[in-house]
């Protein structure tokens, strides 16, 4: 049951999650610069390792409905990652999962209490507050943004969400590191922008392009 | 008794496998699993090997998963998530230094501590035991005063067969004025043969603990 075009059902979610994946392989090189300057260096290939086991697992069995496609995610994430990232996104998707397990569409309402959900659970997960230099920076403005938009109008609390989280990234740059091995640079940590904010920024960013790009540019199952 | 297992969860293999060898030394006959690295041998930690791990390490008396860095925590968290209720409430992700708690976690394991016994010589193997409170006894029920036998005295075997059983007791028992349900702080009495060892002990279980204590002492804690 595909909906029209910009309607955030199942196959939305599934749209989503490949244009995840695309966006994060085409950053791969830039994420991994960005984690070498203050991290491991693993965050581009450990995501973009994690969103193509998403895609694999995609073009097997399509999820029918939000819920069921954030909670795949979430367990392929959590198993392929390896790093920080997989039970940190991993915590968001499942926990987001739930929040919209009733939902067959999601209006902006939902949108903001999808979001809310997610940012929670990595609040949770990680234990970082906002202004620790951390994906927490741009979840936080996102799911705050959400709320401000029609809340009839999910494609809106996306655009909202996404732009407040590139703001939020941006906003990393001059922030000490006060979690996570980044902390173990303190003041040397400032000055670069934070990886996982950075990805969390193009994957809010995916979700505005899957909704307005219709069914047409889902995988298999996403059309009629 | 059975023991209490052991997981210990690493960003890499040759890590967890090391800490094994190391604590399986101290710890003969205790479950010991190794959880490093990520599915294809890559740094990082996995889902899959630490939900594995609890199930193998587990002979139903529970389960202390003992991690290095930060995101091993938020895996092994992220397994609890995802485990059932009654499994849940058998593990526990211990609060220590990765080697150090390894070892201590062994030999009150062995000892035949349960499962919050084994947490805590974990947690207290590098906070110390010195750190301690010893319990408040303002009048002791039962008392003894008791002459060490052993060549070696209160070495780290005997003070985790003491505080492993006396932790399974409900007692406030102290050793010579230290907590003796602590392992560290038994240890760090340094007593010998020859030496007094007064034993004071209040609560529900107090004639029990003494009788324990007595015996174990007047038998030489089966080194003689």
């Amino acid at each position: 049951m595909a909906g029209p075009d910009g309607r955030l059902d199942g196959a939305w979610a599934e749209r989503w999650l490949r244009e995840s994946a695309r966006v994060i392989a085409e950053h791969r090189e830039e994420l991994i610069d960005l984690d070498r300057a203050i991290g491991d260096g693993d965050h581009g290939e450990n995501m973009d390792r994690g969103f193509k086991a998403i895609v694999a697992k995609l073009d097997d069995e399509s999820p029918d409905s939000v819920a069921a496609a954030l909670k795949m995610a979430a367990m392929m994430l959590m198993s392929k990652v390896g790093g920080a990232a997989g039970p940190l996104y991993g915590t968001a998707y499942l926990r987001a999962s739930t929040a919209v397990a009733d939902s067959d569409a999601l209006d902006g309402q939902a949108v903001a209490a999808m979001l809310a959900a997610g940012r929670d659970g990595i609040v949770a997960r990680g234990k970082a507050q906002s202004g620790d230099k951390t994906m927490v920076d741009a979840w936080t403005p996102a799911a705050e943004a959400a709320v401000t938009a029609d809340p009839a109008d999910g494609v809106a609390a996306l655009v909202a969400a996404a732009d407040a989280a590139e703001t939020g990234a941006e906003a990393t740059k001059p922030l000490v590191a006060r979690k996570g091995r980044a902390s173990y640079l303190g003041e040397r940590s400032a000055g670069h922008l934070d990886p996982g904010a950075v990805s969390s920024a193009l994957i809010l960013r995916a979700a505005v392009t899957a909704a307005e790009s219709g069914s047409g540019a889902g995988g298999p199952g996403a059309g009629a | 008794m059975t023991p209490v297992g052991l997981l210990i969860v690493s960003h890499s293999a040759r890590l967890a496998e090391g800490v094994v060898e190391v604590a399986a030394q101290m710890g003969e006959g205790v479950p010991l699993v190794a959880a490093g690295g990520t599915d294809d041998g890559g740094v990082g930690t996995s889902f899959e090997k630490v939900m594995d791990g609890i199930v193998a390490a587990d002979t139903g008396e529970g389960v202390v998963v003992l991690t290095d860095l930060g995101s091993a925590v938020m895996t092994a968290e992220s397994v609890l998530e995802f485990l059932d209720d009654e499994q849940r409430a058998r593990v526990r992700i211990a609060d220590a230094a990765l080697v150090e708690g390894s070892v201590a976690a062994a030999v009150a394991s062995r000892a035949g501590a349960g499962l919050d016994g084994v947490v805590r010589a974990a947690e207290e193997a590098v906070r110390g035991a010195e750190a301690e409170e010893p319990p408040e006894i303002s009048e002791p029920s039962e008392s003894a005063v008791l002459t060490l036998k052993n060549p070696l005295g209160l070495h780290a075997r005997p003070s985790a067969v003491l505080a492993g059983r006396l932790s399974a007791y409900d007692v406030q028992v102290t050793v010579n004025g230290v907590d003796g349900q602590s392992v560290m702080a038994l240890m760090a009495l340094g007593a010998g043969q020859g030496q007094q060892l007064v034993v004071e002990a209040a609560g529900p279980d107090a004639a029990k603990a003494v009788r324990f204590v007595t015996a174990q002492v007047e038998a030489g804690f089966g080194e003689l």
